[in-house]
């Protein structure tokens, strides 16, 4: 399982990258959008992946009985993807400001500022 | 508990969530920014006295002890950082009452401003490695928002770039923090520190160190990776530009300051050896880019870049003067580079333009402006006695004493080809006369509006007058450089202090 959720994250992130270097700013943001997915799932696979195990103690135990999953990595994730979310909602808004002002959405001719 | 380690988190934020509850009334925004500046400054002079005095100060959030909470710690290193954002911050609320269009102002200039300050804090002071991933977005949002306020042409598409590359580092941030998380199943960076010392696995932390490097060195502006710097600084109003040089480059440098003599310290040999040569090219093309520019800002965004290179120098020849060097020279630049953003915003109140073809003849009107100009100029090119010539004494002087001979050669080079471009800005803004075309929006011989005036010139003022303190009061900031350093090459001592030596 792990192996093969190490090959979804490398595709992931070809994928994402492949989608940057294209030249329309929406698929950039499309691209972003896979590269913070990427991330967070690289973050589940690396930190071990446990099946069926919340971590929760019996009532009255001090210490969980069997292995449990580590639940720190789904709180990171999960303010992770509440980061990327937010981040994200800017970055739309902002290709489609862009478009508005510029009045393309090719990279190529958004290049006034570059030195 | 302790008050002061958490004041220069808590006012930003506070003032940040009153200014969006002041929404419509933007006169009691502008008086609550610079009352919160200027508490965010005694705020940070307090807790630098107190780490001073008291050594490293830790807050664990909720009570829980260290390696499982989120902790805050204060070092010298921490405590300069908050001060010098103090400085920025205040000087920066100051300007923005006149520099600022009210358009702006209305949509939120100042909530996003103090969003900024509270990010930036964070990030300096916190000790847990995903806990700085988060202050980086907090910081990264407030940032984007400023770089976009006004929406014109030249701001959207440097804030495409922007907002691209530092996404992208800060993705390659979090895989680096999940691998890491992976491998010693810590995030507490104490806690770090400690077992990847005592690691087998050295290739893996190699890697993980080498993905630090590359989101820090994109937020830092490093070579080869800062190319969304010159295309996006120099697009917003300048107290954004201003307070863009000031701080947030300076807290990727940060960063890698403390990642790089805290937790990856294993393989020196290979880490710092990229990190110098990274360094040496990032002097050139910062320089050189610089030399090739015709706009005020443009100019002094190229600078920027050539100016981390002097500070990643000191971190990565990783001796004890060069890391003081490097401290010193965070400390001058901050200071330098934001005062030299702000003349360039007068220049632009009274010539209305950036172009060096459009500006000219300041010099004849207002002396007193050239000169404010001249020392954090000079001192960024290293001219005694200002600070700057102090900060890069120490670090070439550092460099020789490492026998990286070719290295301070192009160090010693960069400050040359630093001096002929603020002598062409000079020569350009200053001394040369006022074009014809440009004469009728002059003006240079009419007086700004009293009110106006002095808020443009006190952060000016203010600024210099910290130069001109560094540059004749060395001492005192060398000692300070010189503890930080100590407590950077000793890192057991960071560990000592946040985990209590109860882990062992």
């Amino acid at each position: 399982m792990e192996s093969l959720m190490a090959y979804v994250v490398g595709i992931l992130f070809a994928a994402a990258i492949y989608m940057m270097l294209r030249r329309s700013i929406v698929k950039l943001v499309i691209g972003l959008m896979i590269l913070s997915n990427a991330a967070n799932l690289l973050i589940f696979v690396v930190s071990g992946m446990t099946r069926g195990a919340p971590p929760l103690l019996p009532e009255g135990a001090d210490a969980p009985l069997g292995i449990v999953a580590d639940p720190l990595p789904q709180a990171l994730i999960l303010t992770a993807i509440v980061i990327a979310f937010g981040v994200l909602a800017f970055a739309v808004v902002l290709i489609r400001r862009a478009y508005e002002v510029v009045g393309t959405d090719d990279l190529d001719q958004m290049k006034d500022t570059d030195t | 508990m302790n008050l002061e380690l958490a004041l220069p988190i808590l006012i930003p934020l506070i003032s940040g969530a009153v200014s969006v509850a002041l929404w419509r009334s933007v006169r009691y925004q502008r008086i609550l920014a610079v009352v919160a500046t200027a508490l965010l400054l005694a705020a940070s002079v307090w807790l630098l006295r107190s780490t001073v005095d008291q050594g490293f100060l830790v807050m664990e959030m909720g009570s829980w002890p260290a390696p499982f909470s989120i902790v805050f710690v204060s070092d010298i290193l921490s405590a300069i950082m908050i001060v010098l954002t103090g400085i920025i911050g205040l000087a920066i609320a100051i300007y923005s009452l006149a520099s600022t269009p009210s358009g702006h102002e209305k949509f939120g200039y100042y909530p996003l401003m103090h969003l900024l300050l509270a990010g930036v804090s964070g990030s300096f002071l916190t000790g847990d490695i995903f806990n700085l991933f988060v202050w980086f977005e907090v910081m990264l949002l407030a940032s984007f928002a400023l770089l976009t306020l006004g929406g014109e042409r030249a701001q959207m598409e440097g804030a495409i770039k922007y907002v691209t590359l530092n996404l992208f580092s800060s993705a390659i941030f979090l895989s680096a923090v999940g691998l890491l998380y992976g491998t010693v199943g810590t995030l507490n960076m104490a806690d770090i520190a400690q077992k990847v010392a005592s690691l087998e696995d050295a290739g893996m932390v190699t890697v993980v160190s080498m993905m630090f490097m590359v989101s820090f060195g994109i937020k830092a502006a490093a070579f080869p990776l800062f190319f969304w710097l010159p295309a996006s600084y120099h697009t917003p109003q300048v107290a954004v530009s201003a307070l863009f040089a000031g701080l947030l480059t300076k807290v990727g440098v940060y960063a890698l300051y403390r990642v790089f003599t805290l937790i990856f310290t294993q393989d020196v040999e290979y880490t710092h050896t990229i990190l110098l040569w990274a360094a040496a090219l990032t002097m050139l093309t910062g320089v050189l880019g610089a030399a090739a520019q015709f706009e005020f800002r443009r100019i002094l965004s190229f600078h920027i870049v050539s100016q981390i290179g002097y500070m990643i120098l000191g971190l990565a020849l990783f001796t004890p003067l060069a890391i003081i060097g490097g401290v010193f020279y965070i400390m001058h630049h901050i200071i330098v580079k934001t005062n030299l953003f702000l003349v360039s915003g007068i220049t632009y109140r009274l010539l209305g333009s950036y172009e060096l073809q459009d500006l000219g003849g300041v010099y004849k009107e207002r002396p007193m402006l050239a000169l404010l100009f001249l020392i954090p100029a000079l001192s960024l090119a290293g001219i005694p006695p200002l600070s700057g010539f102090f900060a890069k004494f120490v670090v070439i002087r550092a460099g020789l004493e490492a026998e990286a001979y070719v290295i301070t050669g192009i160090a010693l080079l960069v400050g040359l080809l630093t001096l002929y471009s603020m002598i062409k800005i000079w020569a350009e803004v200053f001394w040369k006369e006022t074009p014809e075309h440009t004469k009728s929006l002059s003006l240079l011989k009419g007086d700004m509006k009293k009110s106006h005036a002095w808020a443009y010139y006190v952060p000016v003022v203010g600024l210099a007058a910290c130069t001109l303190y560094i540059g004749l009061n060395g001492q005192p900031i060398y000692e300070l450089a010189e503890m930080a350093a100590d407590q950077l090459m000793n890192p057991e001592l960071y560990i000592e202090a946040v985990l209590g030596g109860a882990q062992q």
